[in-house]
């Protein structure tokens, strides 16, 4: 196989006193939907956060691309193509759409190519165009979604962390965000780490997937395993 | 309708009740431990009058009595509003430059220039403050350190070693900014009301250093016989020459005092829409999301401290210059207070709004200056109705009008 674009080895990392990971290997390889699921507190949205440096990193190595980025602040990643959409949301919700998405290809000074992308995005996101001077605290809940997604495509990413989309969401948007994910896949070629509660969604669309309890990986499999697994099924599929 | 209005009045009786019960304690106990009951009555009475008469007139609006005089003064009011909307910003920028220029011609009293001066300057700090308050989202307590900073610079600078205004006018700036960054860079890790201990402490401790460093900045005593800021004048005397004379007049200082708050305006506009101040904002709004876009949260931090701090540094030069004396009075908590008052009150992140908060605040001290003793109060009266009827400001900016979380 290729050479993995993002691998983890071994990292561990702390709140405090609290181990939140403890030795997390993973691998994703270029062009796949990865998903990782788990209950809450099991460790997957630090993962995240200790990837684009928010969390320090205490023991291992985090390589993306070849290049190892466990010491590097997280305002570096977005150049090197790495962008997370974080759990929540988190718009800013007092800056108008258009302004979300400048932000969101922060790094770029090249306007007309940025210019360029906004269209690029209201062509993904439609809704977006409809709201574009509007204040990104007064869309709806998937509307916000789906601006966190398009302000991440700003910074022209080669790999995406998603950390829960489907959070708070009617069953019928979630239906359409994950549409959507597939469709940044397919079509941008970007690859995608997928964190999840809802299971089942998640490694439908996913490629492979790894388990996570208590900070610790305790299952990777490709998703059609994971899904045919009775043990899975019996705990995050409620069979 | 009727019931609507009954609570109302029952409100407002409760109201009176609750404000009598305040009112005593603070006029009807005398310092000799005395009590009296007829003054505060008396202030007492004159208030329920007004509350009253307000009322009364509140109700029978509301009830559409006025209807007949108040439709055509809406209408007019309304078509005015409209003619002005059409103009476009600039006649207005022209005209509001224009009676500031004409200002000391128009008014020629002492004290009239004395309060423009005031204003201007405050105008300088509120719209540096709104940098750090306003665009970065940091409750900034110790704001008027800089403004000492700036100001001490000067005077020192000019009294041992004999700077010229201008000549240390870039030094203030630049002491100023050196001091934000100080205090900028082990504190910006610290978020929120953290953040505001720590910088209502580094006030405290500037204020501290200035009063008893006794060798350098003679302490309380403050530093005296500073020199007035000057300007260089053609003359044609003895040839083409330049005359350098000093600003006696108070008027000459006011457009030096003027020019300085015209140059801050220009900045702070130009750094609220560029790529800084969307950074400014995005931190403001989610620091950590920021963070994730690629911002440089750290550093765009300390900028917005050293910016604040350079603005603060400039008017605190000036205000030494036309003081041509400073002390560690004038650099207390309530200065700060005072500052943070004026950007709240205008609206947060409005430079109209700002200008307009600073206007108010300080002509709301000059007017209750009478009052005396009750100045405060009446001060703070204005401060509780203002946050409860305007609670983004005077004149909100535009997009601070409305909050996410008014939404849940």
């Amino acid at each position: 196989m290729a050479e993995p674009i993002l691998e983890l080895v071994e990292v561990s990392a702390s709140y405090g006193k609290i181990k939140a990971l403890k030795e997390i290997s993973l691998k994703v390889y270029p062009g796949e939907i990865v998903a990782m699921i788990g209950a809450n507190g099991a460790g997957k949205s630090t993962t995240l956060m200790a990837i684009c440096g928010i969390v320090p990193v205490q023991a291992g190595t985090i390589v993306y691309a070849g290049t190892p980025i466990t010491t590097i602040s997280a305002e570096r990643l977005p150049v090197m193509g790495l962008c997370q959409v974080p759990e929540g949301r988190r718009i800013f919700p007092r800056l108008s759409v258009k302004e979300n998405l400048i932000l969101g290809g922060f790094y770029r000074t090249d306007k007309s190519a940025i210019d360029a992308d906004i269209e690029r995005v209201f062509s993904y996101f439609p809704v977006l165009k409809e709201r574009l001077n509007q204040q990104g605290g007064t869309l709806s809940g998937g509307e916000q979604q789906i601006l966190a997604i398009g302000r991440a495509l700003m910074s022209r990413p080669k790999l995406l962390l998603l950390d829960e989309p489907s959070l708070g969401l009617a069953p019928m948007i979630v239906q359409k965000i994950f549409d959507i994910i597939s469709e940044i896949n397919t079509q941008e070629g970007v690859t995608i780490l997928l964190v999840e509660q809802n299971a089942n969604l998640a490694l439908q669309a996913s490629s492979r997937g790894y388990v996570l309890e208590t900070g610790a990986v305790t299952m990777a499999d490709t998703a059609d395993a994971l899904l045919a697994n009775p043990k899975i099924r019996a705990a995050y599929l409620g069979e | 309708m009727i019931r609507e209005l009954r609570k109302i009045w029952k409100s407002c009786f409760i109201g009176l009740l609750w404000f009598l019960a305040l009112l005593w304690p603070m006029t009807g106990i005398n310092s000799d431990g005395t009590l009296t009951f007829a003054r505060p009555l008396e202030i007492w009475l004159i208030v329920v009058v007004a509350a009253v008469v307000i009322m009364l007139i509140y109700s029978a609006n509301k009830s559409g009595m006025l209807a007949p005089f108040t439709r055509p003064v809406q209408t007019a009011a309304g078509g005015l509003a409209g003619q002005a909307a059409r103009l476009p910003i600039w006649v207005w920028l022209l005209v509001a430059l224009g009676l500031a220029m004409f200002y000391p011609v128009i008014f020629t009293s002492r004290p009239a220039h004395d309060v423009a001066i005031n204003v201007l300057i405050y105008i300088s700090l509120g719209l540096g403050l709104n940098i750090v308050i306003g665009l970065a989202g940091m409750l900034d307590l110790g704001y008027i350190a800089f403004y000492g900073v700036g100001a001490y610079t000067y005077a020192l600078l000019n009294v041992y070693l004999g700077f010229s205004f201008w000549t240390a006018l870039p030094f203030a700036a630049l002491f100023a900014a050196i001091a934000g960054c100080i205090i900028g860079y082990p504190t910006l890790r610290m978020r929120g009301d953290y953040l505001a201990i720590v910088t209502l402490a580094f006030g405290e401790i500037v204020r501290l250093i200035l009063n008893n460093w006794m060798e350098l900045t003679n302490g309380p005593n403050g530093v005296l016989g500073i020199d007035r800021p000057t300007m260089l004048v053609p003359t044609f005397d003895d040839g083409f020459g330049f005359e350098v004379i000093s600003l006696r007049k108070l008027y000459m200082l006011y457009y030096v005092a003027l020019a300085l708050a015209v140059f801050t305006m220009l900045c702070v506009y130009r750094l609220n829409y560029s790529r800084i101040g969307r950074a400014w904002e995005a931190i403001r709004e989610d620091e950590t999301a920021a963070e994730l876009m690629g911002v440089n949260t750290f550093l765009l931090k300390l900028l917005a401290y050293a910016m604040g701090a350079v603005f603060a540094g400039l008017a605190g030069a000036f205000f030494a210059g036309r003081m041509k004396f400073v002390s560690p009075e004038s650099f207390t908590f309530l200065e700060s207070a005072m500052v943070l008052c004026m950007v709240v009150l205008g609206g947060m992140a409005s430079i109209p709004g700002i200008i307009l908060g600073a206007a108010a605040l300080v002509l709301m001290q000059e007017w209750f200056r009478e009052f005396e003793t009750y100045r405060m109060l009446v001060f703070g009266g204005c401060m509780v109705l203002m946050m409860l009827f305007r609670p983004a400001g005077l004149i909100p900016a535009r997009r601070m009008g409305r909050r996410s979380e008014d939404d849940e």
